[in-house]
């Protein structure tokens, strides 16, 4: 039993990684009808959103600090972060600790300006054409926002720490009236999956209880008559790029504890994310988070020490193995429906 | 001639001389200029023209003619070089039998990989074929990679059937039944046609010019000629006709009464087959087979490669891959230094600034350039290399030319 719930957990957080992904590329795929290769991209960017907030939260300048002297007897040099300057010491210091929780108010506009720009410029133009045209046009922009993030912080992965507050574990099982030191859990990945249930909470409410978002999934259902009725269907669909930029680059920021961002985490993510997003159904929302979960979960128990002492490797290749077999079975995928991406 | 129309007949003498000269060609600068970086002429480059020249030609077959876009045909390359260097671990160091096993092996995976895959068309086909590559390389990467029978006497399968991240490599204990397990002085050997060492290179020097004529690149650029050879005669075959049917309306096809089934797979697997005989060649050049070999962006390439060159075209696949490798190999060579000797009759200030705009897109960084090439292409010039050759002849040819030019060899499938 303890075995069982200390695999659910662990498969949560990258259940939750990849259902925001997902969630982000089946916004794009319902509304606009376009195969985003380059969403990895985008919650890499967002990864690289907080390492850069930290690395201007620290910048900062020399102060020659009398007090002190170095080894020759000259008096010593100390860095002070400028955030000292306008918060003081102990202020300054929360907030660099807070580096991470913070790049979000950070990473929301930027995500959307990249995603806004990204759709206006360049993949407005490929609506009308094959979907093969597609793939490769964000295929290609993959490559070179990949390639532009390594050009400025290097290829190697840049540790970025949660709060002191929420790093260490805690003992889930006594929490929860088991048996004590059976189930211990880092802090952070339980944020990390809070976080991204209030994310999916959000969109989902967004589209539900809002009148833009009435809009948008009746221009998912039938763009045409949408735009017949004088909405700017086009508008709020850009807008909804966005929108799922943000969710990409959020799932990205809040990640970045877990696993130090480098510049291809993108594309790792976004292979198995496609393969979610298949496996739920093209185009359905809940499918998307759903399978996101379900798969993260299966993965985590298939990388059990017990699994892979009968058959090696397995906790690799599961998630494909699932997806095909989804895929042979119910064709559509999990929760598809009829008449998307047919053709 | 060969069953070809006049027009493929002069194509296919062009390909075969460009690649018989290749090592002339290819080598314009003489050894001592500062230009010399720019010559491709030396062999491993050119094996590589020549190695992905037929992966494209196969990979165009299915895209180009049936408009299926696999993400997943590194996972044939994969097999291939995994099944040849079984075959040189096992049988011998003679090319032949390997290349028959890598394209063997391939076919069969094509078959699995292409019948399921083929139930689902569109983007599932593509993120099918995608996850199918992925677990292949997942397989070969770890899960193919444990010990399977014990430390045998041999220790063949000590590090698995496909030695993990170091890849499979030859030994001095490999049996090698119908070869010798080591060379006289106690060396591995290498890769060979019946004594015809595929290593081996004459220099001819000529002036300044060193031309390097290696037996591997001349077998593998024969190689690639039959490889040509019959991607036209399926370009022009009925079976053809009936790819591009397909691409243009598989819905059609079924009303007519045709199963659309069968002509697909049959694609598919022939493209495999193409990626497993330049996976088995890519052994041949160099006993060593990885993973890395099947990884998504891999795969990618090719569709790149196949892009730029022309979708669809004949020629178009083997010119997009000889672009790529060769700017693979001079871009990511350039650095600063070079840069700053090229530059330096600017203005100091001046000098750094350019080098500096130029610098992010060389060297490591060729990977931006070919994503930005990539892109120019898919917006601009759906038709690829290719298109921009015909739309430039049309330029000089006056208006004259489109009526023949749309009728010519090179146009895509609809």
């Amino acid at each position: 039993m303890d075995a069982i719930i200390l695999q659910v957990l662990n498969g949560l957080d990258k259940g939750s990684a990849y259902a925001l992904i997902a969630l982000g590329l089946t916004l794009i795929f319902g509304t606009l009808g376009v195969v985003n290769f380059a969403h990895g991209a985008l919650f890499m960017i967002g990864a690289f959103c907080a390492v850069t907030l930290s690395r201007i939260l620290t910048l900062s300048h020399q102060v020659i600090d009398e007090t002190r002297t170095d080894f020759l007897g000259n008096p010593l040099k100390v860095d002070v972060p400028y955030v000292y300057d306008i918060f003081g010491q102990a202020a300054g210091d929360t907030i660099i600790d807070w580096a991470v929780p913070l790049s979000i108010l950070f990473a929301i506009p930027v995500m959307i300006l990249i995603g806004v720009v990204m759709e206006r410029g360049l993949i407005k133009h490929f609506y009308n054409r094959p979907h093969a045209d597609q793939i490769l046009v964000t295929f290609g922009l993959a490559i070179v926002l990949q390639e532009i993030i390594k050009y400025y912080y290097g290829a190697n992965p840049i540790p970025t720490p949660a709060p002191e507050a929420f790093t260490g574990s805690f003992d889930f099982g006594a929490l929860i009236g088991m048996e004590a030191n059976n189930i211990i859990y880092p802090y952070w990945r339980l944020v990390y999956f809070g976080f991204a249930a209030i994310v999916i909470g959000a969109v989902f409410a967004f589209l539900q209880f809002t009148t833009f978002g009435m809009v948008v999934r009746a221009g998912m259902a039938d763009r045409d008559t949408v735009g017949l009725l004088g909405i700017n269907i086009d508008r709020r669909f850009t807008i909804m790029f966005g929108i799922a930029a943000a969710v990409a680059g959020l799932a990205g920021v809040m990640y970045t504890p877990i696993n130090s961002p480098n510049y291809h985490m993108g594309m790792d993510f976004l292979v198995l994310s496609f393969v979610v997003v298949v496996v739920g159904g093209m185009g359905s929302l809940p499918g998307a988070v759903l399978a996101g979960f379900m798969l993260g979960i299966l993965e985590s128990f298939a990388s059990m020490r017990e699994v892979i002492n009968i058959i090696p490797g397995i906790n690799q290749i599961i998630i494909y193995l699932v997806a095909i077999i989804i895929l042979l079975t119910r064709p559509r995928g999990l929760m598809g429906r009829k008449g998307v991406m047919e053709d | 001639m060969f069953g070809l129309d006049k027009k493929d007949t002069s194509l296919l003498i062009l390909v075969a001389i460009l690649t018989m000269l290749a090592p002339f060609i290819l080598n314009p600068f003489p050894a001592t200029s500062g230009l010399a970086q720019f010559n491709a002429g030396y062999p491993d480059l050119m094996q590589r023209f020549v190695i992905f020249g037929i992966f494209a030609i196969g990979f165009n077959i299915l895209f180009g003619l049936t408009g299926y876009l696999s993400f997943g045909h590194a996972a044939f390359i994969g097999v291939g070089s995994y099944a040849a260097m079984w075959m040189f671990k096992l049988v011998g160091m003679n090319v032949l039998p390997a290349l028959a096993l890598s394209m063997v092996m391939s076919g069969l995976f094509a078959v699995v990989i292409g019948y399921i895959s083929l139930r689902r068309s569109g983007i599932y086909f593509s993120i099918l074929t995608l996850a199918f590559a992925m677990m292949s390389y997942a397989l070969a990467y770890s899960v193919l990679a444990t010990d399977m029978d014990g430390p045998d006497q041999q220790g063949l399968l000590q590090k698995g059937l496909t030695g993990g991240e170091t890849g499979l490599q030859l030994t001095l204990q490999d049996p090698r039944v119908f070869g010798q397990q080591a060379t006289a002085d106690g060396n591995l050997p290498v890769p060979s046609l019946f004594g015809l060492e595929m290593r081996s290179s004459t220099d001819v020097t000529f002036g300044d010019w060193v031309f390097t004529f290696s037996t591997g690149y001349y077998f593998c650029a024969i190689v690639m000629l039959i490889a040509f050879y019959l991607s036209i005669r399926i370009f022009r075959s009925p079976f053809g006709m009936m790819l591009r049917a397909i691409k243009s309306n598989q819905q059609r096809i079924n009303y007519t009464g045709l199963n659309a089934k069968p002509y697909m797979l049959a694609a598919f697997v022939i493209s495999g087959v193409y990626a497993g005989l330049a996976g088995g060649l890519m052994a041949a050049m160099d006993p060593l087979a990885g993973p890395e070999r099947m990884f998504w962006t891999a795969s990618g390439e090719v569709v790149l490669m196949t892009i730029l060159g022309g979708v669809g075209t004949l020629i178009g696949p083997v010119l997009g891959a000889g672009l790529i490798k060769y700017m693979e190999n001079i871009l990511s060579k350039i650095n600063s230094d070079i840069l700053h000797t090229w530059f330096a009759f600017l203005p100091d200030g001046l000098e750094d600034f350019v080098v500096g705009m130029i610098y992010p897109f060389i060297g490591k960084g060729w990977h931006l350039t070919l994503g930005l090439i990539f892109m120019a292409v898919v917006i601009f010039l759906p038709g690829g290399l290719v298109e921009a050759g015909q739309r430039i002849s049309r330029i000089f040819k006056g208006r004259k030319a489109p009526e023949g030019a749309k009728k010519s060899s090179t146009e895509p499938a609809e």
